[in-house]
């Protein structure tokens, strides 16, 4: 307790801290690429197409042979073990695509949920097994970053001291691990949209969540410089009758993070948990538009909100590549926009963009 | 847990983050005038003078007699509890000439230190008991803030999970029964500089107890927008051979501080733990002056650092009081500039 036994040497320090700054470099976030086989089949469903191998091989494929200039907006891109070691249609990996675009490659690595018993329904993450080797491996195969996504609800009862506590331990000794192995490990503590609270309940949650998340990432002797943070915005819940503005979202997310987030911490990047592409936007352009000092770069790391869009211009056909493609160029320089403030909405906004993308508890 | 049930009104919080702000306004800090009876024996005894509470009301008459110029450098003067309520030689009281010149009064409201069984001589502070009542009566007389000292030491055993838990859930009871009265917590977290450790040694340490501190302070619901914290710098212990430069001491400093203290805690105020008034200077300038984004206020809160020059000046004899007096204020406007120094950079 008293006495350092460094977990890290300077040059490893350095190497995680210079990844972490790529990634979140000024106007870029992250493509969350990463949905499971399970959810990758939810988001194809939406649009009539087969969840094959294939299929989930063509839809990235379109995103990631994106024009080059794709790198001003995206600084890093989370993908699923499968893709990982998919190749486009002249046979090279994805990864070397997207890494000769000068993105940073990065891999989910939590195994999904395991019940927390004596809980009212909550849970923590499983994947610590093993996870000291899969990291070695995934550095060797290209990827510089990790993700984990812990998840806790609010209700009535909810979440528990023990699912605050477990999920922050969780998080803790797999961002140890992630580092000990050159991996740069994204932290993801979501607070459920699903319920009716509203945004005060929400801040007041996500608050204590941060506060353990913290303290455990200290306990574990973890180098915040080279973490990210990737929290959920604070809102309130999706059936909570009250409607706030992106202004509300933005003042109690911004307040939440500048009594919980230290400044060393060198980004953060909000998941969109379900909020429509152009709620996403507007809710983190009014968040770097407030003029408070923020020692730590606001950013995204949207999955539905980066693709739902492209998707929907995709439809499943090859044809519609490039029709696809620009939708996603255009939603990533909004989103490039907002991270610094300076995202304009225009008259209008097609369908895709408003439409809600709430599933209910949604899981990967 | 999962309901907030409000400590706070939004009017609270608003005095309370006012208060906090007043003290850290750019280029301001405090003058540490709190000393115990006993501490007072200590300083008066180097100088050759015998420790009275008319020695002391004299002492501390020398102080707040400063002109207007130190409004612009001192931005709150903590008192102990005989202090707030003596009086200047014309019968005004001293917490007034104080709020005269615009500066906020402070109070310091621990009791000390008490031994923590089975630990190898390590302390929490007591004070708790009545803290409540304390407080409204202070907030009454003229009290904005408070303060109060928790105590660990580096050692090769220490500190150990208990000293650093014990003393954080102590400093956010504190904390939170002040804030209740309408009084900013100044949290005071010392980790003292004896011993013969490195620079780094006690950048871990200090690190793993502002982590736990600030844990402490959510747990307990703590509004730190409305708080202050007066942290020691991390320097390596005083026999430690090797020597470190100001640069190397703030990046150190700094470093801790960017990794355990909110953004939301509006200022941080050095204790001066024993470095000399030169000493004390230079590295809050190398603080100021870093190369890191510093989101809070990084100020002082010196004791010895602003009254040593004054003290040796005054030695007991009136006829020296102007003199005295006009030693402090000296140091205190030195002290203060430090503070503008790097005033364009660290907010990023």
């Amino acid at each position: 307790m008293t006495h350092q036994f460094p977990a890290l040497s300077p040059e490893q320090k350095k190497a995680l801290a210079d990844i972490a700054q790529r990634i979140v470099a000024s106007g870029k976030g992250i493509l969350a690429a990463d949905e499971s086989v399970g959810t990758m089949g939810n988001r194809l469903q939406r649009i009539n197409v087969e969840n094959t191998e294939e299929n989930r091989r063509a839809f990235r494929e379109i995103l990631f042979t994106s024009d080059t200039s794709i790198n001003q907006s995206i600084g890093g891109v989370i993908l699923f073990h499968e893709t990982l070691y998919q190749k486009d249609s002249s046979g090279k990996p994805f990864s070397a695509l997207i890494k000769e675009k000068g993105i940073v490659v990065g891999i989910k690595l939590d195994k999904g949920t395991a019940p927390l018993a004596g809980t009212n329904g909550e849970t923590t993450i499983q994947g610590l097994d093993g996870l000291a080797e899969r990291c070695a491996q995934y550095k060797k195969d290209g990827v510089d970053f990790g993700k984990w996504r812990a998840v806790l609800k609010i209700s009535s009862t909810t979440p528990s001291q023990l699912a605050i506590q477990e999920n922050a331990n969780a998080l803790a000794r797999y961002a140890s691990i992630c580092q000990q192995n050159g991996l740069v490990p994204i932290v993801e503590p979501e607070v459920l949209p699903d319920g009716d609270h509203d945004l005060q309940r929400c801040q007041y949650v996500s608050e204590k969540v941060l506060a353990a998340v913290y303290k455990a990432l200290n306990d574990h002797h973890v180098y915040l410089e080279g973490t990210l943070l990737k929290p959920n915005m604070v809102t309130a819940g999706h059936s909570c009758t009250k409607k706030y503005t992106p202004q509300d979202v933005a003042i109690a997310t911004v307040t939440t993070l500048l009594r919980t987030v230290p400044a060393a911490v060198p980004g953060i990047c909000f998941l969109s948990g379900g909020q429509s592409e152009e709620e996403a936007s507007l809710n983190l352009n009014a968040m770097n538009q407030m003029p408070v000092t923020k020692p730590w770069k606001l950013t995204f790391s949207y999955g539905r909100a980066l693709q739902a869009s492209a998707l929907a211009a995709w439809l499943g056909k090859s044809e519609n590549k490039k029709a696809a493609q620009e939708a996603f160029r255009k939603r990533a320089q909004i989103n490039s926009l907002a991270c610094r403030g300076q995202y304009v909405q225009s008259g209008k906004t097609d369908t895709a963009a408003t439409q809600s993308l709430f599933t209910a508890s949604y899981t990967y | 847990m999962t309901h907030q049930h409000p400590a706070l009104t939004a009017e609270q919080k608003k005095e309370l983050s006012d208060i906090a702000l007043r003290i850290v306004a750019p280029g301001k800090g405090i003058l540490a005038a709190d000393e115990s009876v006993g501490h007072m024996a200590k300083r008066l005894n180097q100088i050759g003078v015998e420790n009275t509470e008319e020695n002391r009301r004299l002492y501390r008459q020398i102080l707040f007699s400063a002109d207007s110029r130190v409004k612009k450098c001192i931005g709150g003067v903590i008192f102990f509890h005989e202090t707030m309520y003596q009086k200047a030689d014309d019968g005004t009281p001293f917490v007034q000439m104080i709020k005269d010149k615009g500066i906020v009064v402070g109070i310091k409201v621990d009791k000390g230190v008490v031994p923590l069984a089975g630990t190898d001589g390590e302390t929490t502070t007591q004070g708790l008991d009545g803290l409540w009542e304390r407080c409204a009566q202070y907030k009454k007389d003229g009290a904005d803030f408070a303060k109060w000292r928790c105590v660990l030491k580096i050692s090769e055993h220490t500190p150990s999970a208990l000293a650093i838990m014990e003393n954080a859930n102590v400093l956010a009871r504190y904390a939170s029964i002040c804030q209740q009265n309408g009084i900013v917590p100044i949290v005071e977290p010392e980790i003292l500089p004896d011993g013969d450790h490195d620079l780094k040694r006690c950048q871990y340490v200090t690190e793993k107890v502002l982590a736990a501190v600030y844990k402490a302070l959510s747990d307990h619901h703590v509004y730190l927008e409305g708080t202050l914290l007066k942290p020691n710098m991390v320097t390596p212990g005083h026999s430690c051979p090797t020597k470190y430069s100001p640069e190397e001491i703030a990046m150190a400093t700094v470093t801790a501080l960017r990794r355990t203290v909110p953004p939301a805690v509006p200022g941080v105020t050095f204790l001066s733990g024993g470095q000399s008034e030169e000493e004390a200077s230079i590295n809050l300038n190398a603080i100021n002056t870093c190369p890191l984004v510093r989101p809070w206020a990084l100020t002082f809160s010196y004791g010895r650092a602003l009254q040593a020059s004054a003290l040796s000046a005054w030695r007991g004899q009136r006829d020296n009081a102007d003199a005295a007096t006009e030693e402090f204020v000296k140091r205190a406007e030195v002290t203060g500039v430090v503070l503008l120094a790097g005033e364009c950079q660290g907010l990023g």
